[in-house]
């Protein structure tokens, strides 16, 4: 449907690799089961599997560890606890808050007090079990509005104010209140955490990660093992998913890999099975909410004073830029003029809650969606209507709250077109007199749009390295700081490098993410990749082609800017050169035939004490119209139709770009109606396997599911024109959510709904009644 | 059968094992792949065959995302010869025990493409609709794929987009969204084809089962040929672990970190792979597949089609037999429930001989029941349906495909003249055990069936029944749930439609919308200095 070429044909002849939908530079091996995961490596020699001791208490003192009946059983070769650290105990986070392994107290059921060694993995995995924890259980804090009662914060709350939201709210004609529960997430990577530690000679490390940031394993093992970062090498080819899953919480992992390797001075591996996954490494927030908001008759928010606690688990993680991000997209696409947004960063005894896909975006404007969507139901409005009023608009109304003024807002036109596109109004229509001869089951529909900041928030992450080598018969490779998780990246700088060198894409080669290629790469996150690694890999492999030029023009007498490098061909005014040819004497004419490239976001500023400046590049943009039925016996719902329209700017990979926002979409829609994380009053996190956590299946998916890509170049001077795509769609799956609250307004004549997220058959069941 | 998941829960981890088990000599593994005989010998009756395949083999194509079989990473091809065919069947190799495939052929996803890289269209499909990003759940798949591509494309029977769905609802992906995947389970069959040679696969595999015929069936993986020699076995190895499937047990290995000495598995035995059809009942053997034993029961009563296909996915229901989920049952296992508002019995034998009984008075508590130690679970008699009867299974749950109920509720009501002949309602998720639902039956009997009767029997299942609350639901849905269901079957008596969103159809009454065009045009400046 969504199939940006006709299914089987040939690619025609072009004159570029970007703007076509060439296949991910490793489908080929994915398919035939011949791409590489760090599990598959093949293991040498001595190699010892690791599995970890988990707490099995929400909060307590740890008194003592009695490993005896461990060490007693068959294959195992240690057992290693916190004494065992021969560098700092603490990981070497942001904040320093968060033990290697459990110390004297434990803080989460999951929380790893040890790992024990042993000849396999499954020897490894029974003997942790027979740890023996001693552990005095102290009274647990499981919800985050309990920790905004008792101030137990894991970083300091922040509160963002523009004019006076008292004043807004008290002068309106209308006024709602309200509070919201929304859950969060699991990650789900196929490929669960996975880290390999080989001790090598003089003290030297080389650790395969999958992870998002090579740099920070590097550091974070270099740092636990009392080791300069320089002994420390991190190499991933590629992740069985990210997601954000792996930005810190991989870390983790290859710390204690590593810590068992310097122990036992074996190689060792640590697999996390798939239910320790759950219970170890931490999730998107969840998040709770109190608004008051003040409006006129046509759905103006003149007012607004919000509350959000996130629920940061038991330690800080990256919990300080999560909330931030929260605040800062708590606007998304309307002008909020008088408002104050109070943020908590609330200390749970559940997994430390990190980075997702959307980073916090998601939690900040699902919010001022329920209240969007809440006005227009108070007022008997439209809600499409009711967003596009409070629009941001272009010549005003165009800063944001956070002091940034919104240059490249296309929402306007963009809502326009997928309104006549999606016959949204019609269909409004169709509904709402198709849902009064419908006894049972109620449909709805709900178009929501999508305005998410592209840049790190914390401004020195937005810089990047890359490497691009031109060997002697032609053939390229291309190193960079970032990491493939399956979105693309090496793909996409594949075909940036050919297009600057002028070769086909087959030419150019990209090789695993290397701390001792590029060093000090930023995490693969924030939907950066591309921006950033591309331009560098660009901007390296232009200093190839302009030596290049150079040694040409001076040979042939001309400018070097009247060089062209295309299609494998060199030409100038008087000649043509097949690109093999000029490697092969620009070689021997000893001209250095690879280069290094770097790349720092223009533009950006940021003060993080007054949250206020420009911490993004640009805006992408978005919108989605959903229709969904729900079953108001069962409080089951479908999705039955979608349609989106996205703005990539000019993409560099079509396919690529369309298989980020179908797969972004259905995950926000996993978020927001069947992943339901379930703790128990323990603590005990109940939902930890593919059997009760229900991430979407093939089933969930409609038919009707089209992705149209807005025209447009990023309006910003960045890589080929393009914008970054992974979080943004994942935001366009609101509209599911605002679509089920719809329908269930249906169920109700109308009414206000209150429905907590995510939206399962209970959920919903539970908003009809409400 | 593996719809009772043997959660790790906490108080599971501090199992303690006490014993070291005793280990039997197992005899060599004999499987056929990439037709050439494999054989791997001293593999514990427990080892999986996933452990096989990437830890002894080296073949580490085929992935580990779950070890419980919910994700489909793992999925690999199982060939066997019956009666001089070749059956394929997809199947999660992670909670299949290795033994479990000796004289079977078997693919992985390492076997398809041709010796000079040729991909299989299951791959080459998968290519070119972009169907795999970060390619962990891409082995998986494609092996889905290629089960298809044997069971349907060669047959000349088109793949569906809800076929697709229906054969793919086991495997999980959490990048793509689906659709490529969904678009190359229908494209494939637009490449040029490739074929099994099949004629010399079976006579491989019939030369490997004479081999193995002449053994007899001792040793630390007893997988018995015939009825008696079962009987016999499980009289002499009461301590054996049964195995009838592997995909609930499967997960004690996994997850609970079990060890077995000795298994005993059921497949085999050629008897209880049967499926008969008697004029007023089928008799499912307990070693038939549960794919093999819905599709017996669909083709009796129709309606059951979307129930079977939400029962777990297609490669458990090609490895799980109904026999191991009627003998594990789990309180919230699915086919209970169904049999047990059809009224089916349960037939255990023994080298003493055979007892039968109603399915419902076989469990005793939760995950306990009336199996004696050296006993059989060997048939499971499911009545034939009759005129006049009203069939309903619903099942709740957070995913409507390869998930467990909340609630499970299946009504078989005989309605005639208006009056209610016979009620026979099973009900699962609202108890220790799948019960009947007596309360809910009584009030109806002889009844005239009406609106007000079918609140009365609502009203009955809410006081037989106190569910408790879990991660699936809370107590007070499931009991709400239960008499809503009921609301249901009467609105679906009246022969009400579009009132159940398991088999809902998009209303037509919009306009067809604009045909779109994804993709744009070509970006000309892209790579140009910026």
């Amino acid at each position: 449907m969504n199939a940006p070429e006709k299914f089987l044909a040939k690619p025609a002849a072009v004159k570029t690799a970007t703007g076509h939908s060439h296949f991910h530079e490793s489908a080929r091996a994915q398919v035939a089961g011949a791409a590489t995961y760090i599990d598959d490596i093949p293991e040498v020699k001595g190699t010892l599997h690791a599995a970890p001791i988990l707490s099995t208490v929400a909060h307590g003192k740890l008194r003592g560890v009695d490993t005896s009946q461990a060490e007693a059983m068959p294959g195992v070769r240690a057992v290693l606890l916190a004494r065992d650290i021969p560098g700092d105990p603490i990981l070497a986070t942001f904040v320093h808050d968060e033990p290697i392994f459990a110390i004297d107290k434990v803080e989460f059921i999951g929380q790893v007090v040890g790992v024990v060694v042993a000849d396999t993995v499954m020897q490894a995995r029974r003997a942790a079990r027979q740890v023996q924890l001693d552990i005095e259980p102290l009274p647990a804090i499981l919800d985050p509005r309990e920790a905004v009662k008792q101030k137990n914060f894991v970083l300091p709350p922040v509160t963002v104010r523009r004019g006076e939201p008292e004043h807004g709210i008290a002068k309106a004609p209308h006024r709602l209140t309200g509070s919201l529960e929304v859950g969060g997430q699991e990650h789900f990577y196929l490929e669960g955490q996975v880290g390999y530690a080989l001790p090598l000679e003089q003290n030297n490390w080389w650790i395969y990660s999958s992870t998002q940031h090579p740099g920070e394993i590097q550091h974070w093992v270099a740092h636990a093992l009392g080791l300069p970062n320089s002994a420390v090498k991190v190499e991933c080819r590629r992740m069985g998913g990210g997601f954000g899953g792996k930005e810190t919480q991989s870390g983790h992992i290859a710390v204690w890999a590593a810590l068992a390797a310097h122990k036992t001075k074996r190689p060792v591996k640590l697999r996390l099975d798939r239910d320790d996954d759950f219970m170890v490494t931490g999730k998107r927030h969840p998040f709770a909410y109190d608004w008051e908001v003040g409006f006129d008759s046509t759905g103006l928010i003149t007012g607004l004073k919000l509350m959000l606690a996130a629920n940061c688990g038991f330690s800080a993680d990256l919990s300080g830029p999560v909330a931030d991000r929260a605040v800062f997209h708590a606007d998304n696409a309307y002008f909020l003029g008088d408002v104050e947004i109070v943020s908590y960063r609330c200390k749970t005894n559940t997994q430390s809650h990190t980075a997702f896909r959307g980073f916090g975006g998601p939690q900040g404007m699902i919010v001022i969606e329920a209240i969007l969507g809440d006005i227009a139901r108070a007022l008997g409005l439209d809600p499409l209507d009711v967003r596009r009023r409070n629009l941001y608009g272009i010549e005003d109304r165009n800063v944001t709250h956070y002091q940034m003024q919104v240059e490249d807002n296309i929402l306007a036109p963009l809502l326009a077109k997928l309104e006549q596109t999606s016959t949204y109004r019609q269909r409004r229509a169709d509904i709402g007199m198709w849902n009064a001869k419908s006894p049972v089951i109620k449909r709805g529909i709900a178009i929501t749009p999508v305005k998410f900041g592209i840049s790190f928030t914390a401004t020195f992450f937005n810089q990047a390295g890359a490497l691009v080598h031109v060997y002697t018969d032609g053939s390229v490779q291309v190193n960079h700081g970032g990491t493939e998780m399956g979105q693309g990246l090496n793909t996409k700088v594949a075909q940036i490098v050919a297009d600057e060198l002028g070769v086909p894409f087959d030419t150019v080669r990209v090789t695993a993410a290397d701390t001792s290629k590029v060093p000090n790469a930023s995490a693969t996150a924030a939907s950066s990749g591309t921006d950033l690694n591309g331009r560098a890999a660009q901007f390296a492999a232009r200093q190839v082609r302009e030596r290049l030029a150079q040694y040409v023009a001076e040979k042939q007498n001309c400018d070097p800017k009247q060089v062209i490098f295309a299609q494998g061909q060199v030409s100038t005014p008087t000649a043509v050169i097949d690109w093999e040819q000029l490697v092969d004497d620009a070689y021997h004419a000893r001209v250095q035939l690879w280069s290094d490239g770097f790349y720092k976001t223009p533009k950006i500023h940021y003060d993080k004490h007054t949250l206020t400046g420009r911490p993004f590049y640009y805006f992408a943009y978005g919108a989605a119209c959903t229709e969904v039925a729900i079953d108001t016996l069962t409080g089951e719902s479908r999705v039955l139709k979608v349609d989106i329209l996205h703005d990539v700017g000019h993409s560099i990979n079509p396919a690529i770009d369309i298989g980020q926002i179908e797969g972004g979409f259905i995950q926000g829609m996993g978020w927001l109606t069947t992943e339901q994380l379930v703790w128990n009053d323990k603590g005990y996190l109940a939902t930890h396997a593919p059997s009760t956590y229900k991430i979407p299946a093939t089933g969930d998916v409609p038919e009707h599911f089209k992705v149209e890509l807005w025209p447009e170049a990023n309006r910003e001077d960045n890589v080929g024109g393009s914008k970054a795509v992974g979080e943004p769609p994942f935001m366009l799956a609101i509209s599911v959510w605002e679509a089920l609250r719809d329908a269930a307004s249906a169920a109700r004549g109308g009414q206000a709904v209150r429905m907590d997220a995510p939206a399962t058959a209970e959920n919903v069941l539970k908003a009809l009644k409400l | 059968m593996r719809e009772a998941r043997a959660s790790p829960n906490l108080a599971a981890i501090f199992v303690r094992e006490s014993t070291i088990l005793n280990r039997m000599e197992a005899k060599t593994i004999r499987f056929i792949r990439r037709g050439e005989l494999v054989s791997v010998a001293n593999v514990p009756p427990d080892r999986t065959l996933l452990e096989v395949l990437r830890e002894d083999l080296g073949s580490c194509g085929t992935k580990e995302g779950c070890g419980e079989g919910d994700c489909g990473a793992c999925t690999v091809v199982l060939g066997e010869a019956r009666e001089g065919k070749l059956d394929y069947k997809a199947i999660n190799s992670c909670i299949r025990l290795a033994h479990s495939i000796d004289g079977m052929a078997l693919w992985t996803v390492e076997d398809l493409a041709a010796e000079d890289g040729t991909l299989h269209p299951a791959q080459e499909a998968m290519v070119q609709c972009h169907g795999s990003q970060c390619g962990f759940c891409t082995p998986g798949f494609v092996m889905s794929l290629f089960g298809m591509y044997q069971n349907h494309v060669c047959k000349n029977e088109p793949v569906t987009r809800e076929l697709a769905q229906e054969e793919l609802s086991g495997n999980l992906c959490r990048c793509t969204g689906y659709r490529p995947i969904l678009d190359a389970a229908q494209q494939m069959a637009q490449l040029p084809p490739v074929r099994v040679d099949e004629a010399s696969l079976v006579s491989q595999l019939e030369e490997l089962a004479h081999k193995r015929d002449a053994m007899p069936a001792t040793g630390a993986y007893l997988a018995p040929r015939t009825l008696p020699q079962l009987l016999a076995a499980r009289a002499e190895h009461p301590g054996a672990q049964i195995v009838a499937g592997c995909t609930d047990v499967g997960l004690w290995v996994t997850k609970m970190h079990k060890q077995y000495g000795q298994v005993l598995d059921v497949t085999q035995v050629n008897e209880l792979r049967r499926i008969e059809h008697y004029d007023n009942h089928l008799a499912i053997g307990a070693a038939a597949t549960l794919t093999e034993a819905f599709e017996a029961l669909v083709a009796d009563r129709p309606q059951l089609k979307t129930f079977a296909n939400r029962f777990a996915g297609l490669p458990v229901r090609n490895s799980g037999t109904l026999g191991g989920n009627v003998a594990n049952g789990s309180p919230i296992g699915d086919s209970m429930p169904l049999l047990i508002a059809l009224g089916a019995h349960i037939v255990l034998m023994s080298v003493r001989g055979h007892r039968e009984m109603p399915l419902e008075a076989f469990y005793t508590g939760y995950r306990q029941n009336l199996l004696a130690p050296d006993e059989v679970v060997a048939w499971i008699k499911v009545p034939r349906s009759t005129p006049g009867e009203l069939l309903r299974a619903y099942k709740i749950s957070k995913r409507y495909d390869d998930d467990i109920s909340a609630v499970c509720l299946a009504i078989n009501l005989t309605v005639k003249d208006g009056v209610v002949q016979r009620a026979s309602i099973g009900a699962g998720g609202v108890a220790a055990t799948p019960v009947r639902a007596t309360q809910a039956e009584a009030a109806l009997a002889g009844q005239p069936w009406t609106e007000q009767a079918a609140r009365q029997a609502g009203t009955a299942l809410r006081a037989q029944f106190k569910p408790i609350s879990d991660m699936r639901a809370s107590a007070a849905y499931r009991a709400e749930v239960l008499g809503n269901l009921m609301q249901r079957f009467w609105l679906e008596s009246q022969g009400l439609e579009q009132i159940n969103l398991e088999r809902f159809v998009m209303p037509a009454s919009e306009p067809a919308s604009t045909p779109w065009i994804a993709g744009q045009a070509r970006n000309d400046n892209a790579g140009a200095p910026a």
